[in-house]
């Protein structure tokens, strides 16, 4: 899928480093990843994971809070950051003659970071105001009751962002030691691509990264949610006029095989999604089983589905927007109908086939992007291994009708699901002063 | 480092590697080779937009955009989206003021496969009155779905507001009320009279030669003609506002409030944009979102995002301010924003700022042009906004070229700090 070589090694103090020289434009992308997120959670803490990655850009001695972007800016760069479940991740990408400078920075902020009081209190009102912001959005409030409804004692009960009890609360030290705790070379890879000699760059990486020390990174095991024995629903009520319906099915690990049987169910159902973060685009959906079943069938007027690829099992989203005629019952009805066909067995290989070549374009699209291609160079690492990146294609190539059928058995019953409503309330008039 | 190398310029988009030529109906061709990956990217735009849609039945070219893919004479629905989808490809239609504009990537061998669905659902469309009463639905879902957006209320007022009386006011995807307005038939009569081959412009860029793609593209829309075709019409003046307008919408069971506040900004080929274009990096871009998002996020912790943006069209543009707060911090934010406006607009940039933005858009260039769809995009500009094919080469001396003084300049004839639009969307002020 890919063609030039990928070099994948380690430094003494147990960083991983990931490298893949790709000569097309003369830009680098640099990419550190940390395994910890939201999963790494607890109670009282939650949204910590997010809010340590903004307190990641509030500088060090050596790169004062204001200075790092707009050096990175200066330069032309782009730099940004994100939090999951599983990981954390910070990327540059930068003309290729001036990626040293990225590579200086994120290795001084693995170790040097400050977490000055007066800037956590600060960041404390931003992240306030981010929650807020999604809060305003009903598919946020949706999944959010969803995510909790699902899971009981596992950590990825809580949304990413964390509960507003938390954020009021966590304080300066929490932070830092939480920092202190997973941001050290052995809890971390560095994934770079682009325009540069593997021998140099390897040599510039062990100066600015090989003297941290390595750390103790704590070993996390949350707790195993117990299988699910029931179905669960759940309703949100809030403003507006629009009726949403998600379904959430407990789903397979990333490592477990039937997480690739699933990923081409979920292609047939709602559409194909690739592995793509930046100028991947998608591929619209309206031949997949469920848009010709809910939107031409007139029941809701768009419909998704969502497979997260995550270290312990999450959940598998069928989201739907219900046409104002219809209700979620009637839509629910016939999500049910589609998912018994698929355990009937009624998949041809041709379907599937269709699948794979849909993989295939969606991988030469994320292909023409250097950034991209860095992000891949190190996301299977943080719930699996690199090679299941390598072995995606292939993977999704062998499986067979039998395995969806058998997914879809496995999982698609209601018992292992939550069925959640947002309902909104309408009647409210939108008002407008003038002052 | 050693093994990096310097950037060079030449590997930018220029009259050298960009093959362009115009077919006698008038389609104006640019192809671009890129053999990295396997896929191609087309992108282009027609002569006709939402400029041409009637108040009553405002949305109308939309909606005849988002409806040329519902069946043509010669496919269903499903057999266009068949074809599409089956080959991982992509293809789509949209509007704007002034142009329909289109867009499809696929793997290179699809390209053919990708061009003549084009051309079937450019020319022939059939508008199947079922199929269109899905789309209304979706339309009308979307809409009620921005009625409750606290961001696109905000920013629908405020447009309605600086661009009163002009195109630019009105939204491209129309109210409940006109869409309900629109029948099969004005959608028939809207893609005869506007739809045509008249100063079309389609690149292709990815792994295919040049000169084929020029060959595929006179095949298959080379015998396109449209007689009706009408020339665009002038637009009118826009005037500014004679004193700052505020405007509060209130948005019931909402938690956050969206503020946009700002004014008329230059055309695209206006002679000022790039300063001004520079000048805005500097007020709520750059580096964490300029000077705007040092002031009201990192120093005051008011907002997640609060930053500007000078958007540019073919006969005005806007410049504006936009920021997600807190019901409460509202008018301490607004007061922040206004007195970095009139820093702006009253004193010279510094030198070290303006160094800053200009090395950040010389630098940043060859990152936006990377992929199929950052060339393709590029190219495109180029035509809408008669650049010139030599636009990326001349670029960074261009850029070089800006003083503070000129961006004082800009700053001076657009941003009026007591002639501005500002509006919030979000819950009820008294209710904060």
């Amino acid at each position: 899928m890919t063609d030039s070589p990928v070099t994948l090694t380690q430094l003494s103090n147990g960083l991983t480093i990931h490298l893949k020289e790709i000569h097309t434009a003369p830009i680098i992308s640099h990419w550190v990843w940390y395994r910890v997120g939201s999963r790494n959670e607890t109670p009282g803490i939650t949204g910590i994971s997010h809010w340590v990655e903004h307190m990641q850009f509030k500088g060090t001695p050596m790169f004062p809070a204001g200075m790092l972007d707009k050096a990175i800016s200066r330069e032309g760069g782009y730099w940004n950051a994100f939090t999951y479940l599983d990981w954390t991740t910070f990327f540059e990408t930068m003309p290729a003659d001036k990626i040293e400078l990225a590579m200086r920075l994120e290795a001084n902020r693995m170790a040097e970071s400050q977490y000055k009081p007066e800037e956590v209190e600060s960041e404390r009102t931003v992240i306030i105001s981010e929650r807020q912001g999604h809060e305003n959005e009903p598919r946020f409030r949706l999944g959010e009751a969803i995510q909790k409804a699902a899971f009981a004692s596992h950590p990825y009960h809580h949304e990413v962002i964390g509960e507003i009890e938390d954020l009021r609360a966590i304080t300066r030290d929490d932070l830092f030691n939480y920092y202190r705790s997973y941001y050290v070379p052995r809890n971390a890879i560095v994934a770079i691509a682009g325009d540069f000699d593997t021998p140099s760059m390897l040599a510039r990486l062990e100066e600015l990264y090989g003297a941290l020390p390595g750390g103790n990174p704590p070993a996390v095991r949350p707790p195993l949610e117990p299988a699910q024995d029931a179905e669960r629903r759940l309703e949100v009520t809030g403003p507006g006029h629009t009726t949403y319906l998600q379904l959430s099915y407990h789903a397979p690990a990333a490592s477990h095989p039937d997480f690739f049987a699933f990923s081409v169910l979920d292609s047939l159902l709602t559409g194909a999604t690739g592995l793509n973060m930046f100028g991947g685009g998608g591929v619209s959906n309206k031949t997949s089983r469920l848009y010709r079943s809910l939107v031409d069938g007139e029941l809701a007027v768009s419909v998704g589905g969502g497979l997260q690829a995550t270290i312990d099992p999450f959940l598998y989203d069928i989201s739907a927007t219900v046409r104002p005629d219809r209700t979620p019952d009637d839509v629910l009805r016939v999500i049910d109908e589609e998912v018994l066909r698929l355990q009937d067995g009624q998949v041809t290989s041709e379907e599937i086939a269709r699948a794979i070549k849909q993989a295939r374009a969606l991988f030469a699209y994320g292909s023409e992007n250097i950034t991209n291609q860095a992000f891949w160079l190190g996301y299977a690492e943080m719930f699996d291994r690199y090679a299941w990146f390598e072995q995606y294609t292939d993977r999704l190539a062998q499986v067979t009708a039998q395995d969806i059928q058998r997914a879809a058995q496995h999982y698609l019953v209601p018992s292992n699901r939550v069925v959640g409503a947002y309902l909104p309330t309408g009647g409210e008039e939108i008002g407008e002063e003038e002052e | 480092m050693r093994g990096l190398r310097p950037v060079n310029w030449k590997t930018l988009p220029g009259p050298d590697d960009i093959t362009l030529v115009e077919l006698p109906n008038g389609i104006t061709v640019l192809a671009r080779p890129n053999f990295n990956s396997p896929s191609i990217v087309i992108s282009g735009y027609l002569t006709s937009g939402s400029l041409f849609d009637p108040n009553a039945q405002l949305g109308l070219s939309q909606f005849t955009a988002m409806a040329l893919m519902r069946g043509t004479q010669s496919k269903t629905f499903q057999q266009i989206y068949d074809s599409i989808e089956s080959v991982g490809a992509t293809l789509g239609f949209g509007t704007s003021v002034h142009n329909i504009s289109f867009g499809g990537r696929a793997l290179a061998e699809d390209l053919p496969l990708l061009l003549s669905l084009f051309s079937e659902a450019a020319r022939t469309p059939t508008f199947p009155n079922e199929q269109i009463e899905r789309v209304r639905a979706q339309i009308m879902t979307h809409l009620a779905i921005r009625a409750q957006d606290t961001a696109d209320l905000a920013s629908l007022e405020f447009d309605n507001i600086i661009f009163s009386g002009h195109p630019y006011s009105r939204p491209e995807d129309g109210y409940p009320e006109t869409i309900a307005n629109i029948t099969r038939a004005d959608l028939e009569q809207f893609h005869r009279a506007y739809y045509g081959p008249r100063g079309m412009v389609i690149v292709v860029v990815g792994a295919v030669e040049p000169q084929k793609a020029v060959d595929l593209v006179r095949q298959t829309l080379g015998d396109w003609e449209n007689p009706l075709q009408p020339v665009p019409p002038e637009m009118p003046a826009i005037t500014l506002l004679e004193s700052s307008v505020r405007r509060q919408i209130d948005v019931p069971g909402k938690v956050q409030t969206d503020l946009v506040m700002g004014t008329v900004g230059p055309a695209r080929c206006a002679p000022e944009w790039l300063a001004a274009s520079l000048g805005n990096s500097i007020l709520g871009q750059f580096g964490m979102m300029g000077r705007i998002g040092e002031s009201v996020r990192e120093q005051a912790g008011l907002a997640y995002h609060a930053s500007t943006s000078l958007n540019a069209w073919i006969s005005a543009g806007s410049w504006e301010v936009t920021a997600g707060v807190n019901p409460e911090n509202l008018q301490r934010s607004i007061d922040l924003i206004l007195s970095e406006l009139a820093r702006f607009s009253t004193e010279p940039v510094t030198r070290e700022e303006l160094d800053d933005s200009q090395a950040n858009y010389i630098g940043r260039l060859p990152l936006s042009l990377e992929s199929n769809g950052g060339v393709a995009n590029a190219l495109v500009n180029l035509f809408r906004f008669q650049l010139g094919l030599d636009y990326y080469q001349r670029y960074p001396q261009m850029v070089k070229s800006v003083t503070p003084e000129m961006v004082l300049e800009a700053a001076r004839l657009y941003l009026h700090p007591d002639r501005l639009a500002i509006v919030s969307a979000g819950p009820a002020l008294g209710d904060a």
